[in-house]
């Protein structure tokens, strides 16, 4: 037998494979992230001072830079690897079916994950606008300890409730996207075994929900409590 | 029992296409699917219409020659079972069916309900086989010792019919399913591991060529499919495919 491939550039098997790695990559961001936002239930001039400071570590600490880069690729990655991947699936039938009952088979998340993938998106442009655009090109002023105050930038953001609604919205399409990707991931890189797969599928179907509720209880925190009215 | 059935015909590959509506009284609940279609094209012959085409042969579920996509399901509503194994007395009287050919761009329509598959056979020509010399000297299959449990796996994966029902149930109409159950039935027995590499590399490749779409794993193949073909075949070819891509020379 001689060998005809395109090995692990090219072929559908490899363009999944990185869509995984990708994947799996954004939701160890994704814990990152949210354990630092937990940090915005200290209300205050402590929690507003800690904050800051922890803003002005995470963008100019070397190895937190090197990492946002990784985790820019990785976002650009899985979003041309998912362009690319859905342009094919779409060719595959050019012509579908009059009556179509995938309820039957497949569970929405699943089938919906381009929808949920672009509404992901479409946040994550809008909340790098708000916040990363604002703390690293922005005019933000300075609190007591000299540090960028993107506490009040962030707080009054979520006392808006149309922002705080579009937040939840698109998180919870975020969580509905992990339901499905999140343990997919594993399977797409070859990893289905009678015993671990179980625990695979319960941890990740777990961390589905849980980390965007993490973020929910966020937002609805600052919403209801309105911190940056005391200060 | 009186049904509705929305038919699509189709007078070539490059012809377009559409639903026609024929009622028919006097289908019996013990007719299978197919026999039920004969019973229709009997009466569109003695109409002078030309009758439906579709595609059957065993009528015994295990030629993998039946297909139809049958008010939305590949195979119809029933689980593990192929068309023509589908009875009438899953529908009521009164009922409208819609029959539909499987549909993929690498599954081209003939006529009618009649698609061509021989996509499936030219990735089962890229690897789906074992070189085995036959020069008389031909080592008995049982020479060699084979653990249960990977003999049932690859007999398991080896029941894959190729009727297709995995590319037509899956929204990106891919062959994922049936290219691992091809793959698997193979790499799990030592007789397939001198070739293993390449096979995997070659059918996944010819997969592609083939103009399949992607799996997402959203697990409609494993549901739909009439032999009952497990997801862990996906898993196996994804990672024999990975270790296969990193390890080979070329």
């Amino acid at each position: 037998m001689a060998t005809t491939s395109k090995g692990l550039f090219g072929s559908s098997l490899a363009r999944k494979y990185w869509m995984a790695i990708s994947g799996l990559f954004l939701c160890t961001f994704l814990v990152g992230h949210l354990l630092g936002n937990l940090q915005l239930f200290v209300s205050g001039e402590e929690g507003k001072l800690a904050f800051n400071e922890y803003g002005h570590f995470m963008t100019t600490f070397p190895v937190v830079k090197i990492l946002s880069w990784v985790t820019y690729g990785a976002i650009f990655l899985h979003t041309v690897d998912g362009i690319m991947l859905a342009l094919q699936n779409r060719a595959a039938r050019p012509e579908g079916y009059v009556k179509e009952k995938q309820s039957a088979n497949a569970s929405w998340a699943s089938r919906k994950m381009a929808l949920l993938g672009t509404l992901t998106l479409f946040f994550i442009v809008v909340h790098m606008k708000s916040f990363w655009y604002e703390m690293h090109y922005g005019e933000l002023g300075l609190d007591a300890n000299g540090n960028k105050d993107l506490w009040s930038l962030t707080v009054k953001a979520f006392e808006q409730w149309w922002y705080a609604a579009f937040y939840v919205i698109a998180i919870t399409g975020l969580a509905f996207h992990l339901s499905h990707g999140a343990q997919s991931a594993f399977q797409t890189l070859g990893i289905n075994h009678p015993k671990y797969t179980p625990i695979i599928k319960m941890t990740m179907t777990a961390f589905a929900w849980l980390i965007p509720a993490g973020f929910v209880a966020v937002a609805v925190f600052l919403y209801v409590v309105q911190p940056g009215q005391n200060l | 029992m009186d049904l509705t059935l929305k038919i699509w015909r189709q007078n070539g590959p490059q012809e377009k296409g559409e639903m026609k509506t024929y009622p028919i009284s006097g289908v019996e609940e013990d007719m299978s699917f197919l026999e039920m279609l004969d019973f229709l094209n009997d009466k569109l012959i003695n109409e002078g219409i030309e009758p439906v085409v579709f595609d059957h042969d065993c009528r015994e579920g295990i030629c993998g020659m039946c297909s139809l996509f049958i008010n939305g399901e590949a195979h119809g509503p029933g689980r593990k079972v192929t068309t023509c194994q589908l009875h009438m007395r899953e529908f009521k009287s009164g009922d409208t069916i819609y029959i539909e050919p499987f549909r993929a761009k690498a599954f081209p329509i003939i006529k009618d309900l009649m698609v061509d598959r021989s996509a499936f056979d030219r990735i089962q020509r890229a690897g789906g086989y074992i070189s085995v010399n036959t020069s008389g000297n031909t080592i008995d299959a049982n020479a060699i010792p084979v653990p249960k449990e990977n003999a049932d796996k690859a007999f398991d994966a080896a029941t894959c019919i190729g009727c297709g029902a995995c590319v037509a149930t899956c929204k990106n109409s891919s062959a994922m399913l049936f290219a691992s159950a091809k793959i698997s039935q193979f790499s799990l027995l030592p007789q397939g591991q001198p070739e293993a590499k390449e096979r995997v590399l070659n059918m996944v490749h010819q997969m592609d060529l083939e103009g399949f779409g992607n799996c997402t794993n959203t697990g409609a193949c494993e549901v739909e499919c009439p032999k009952g073909i497990s997801l862990e075949n996906i898993a196996r070819m994804n990672r024999d495919y990975l270790f296969a891509s990193l390890s080979s020379n070329k």
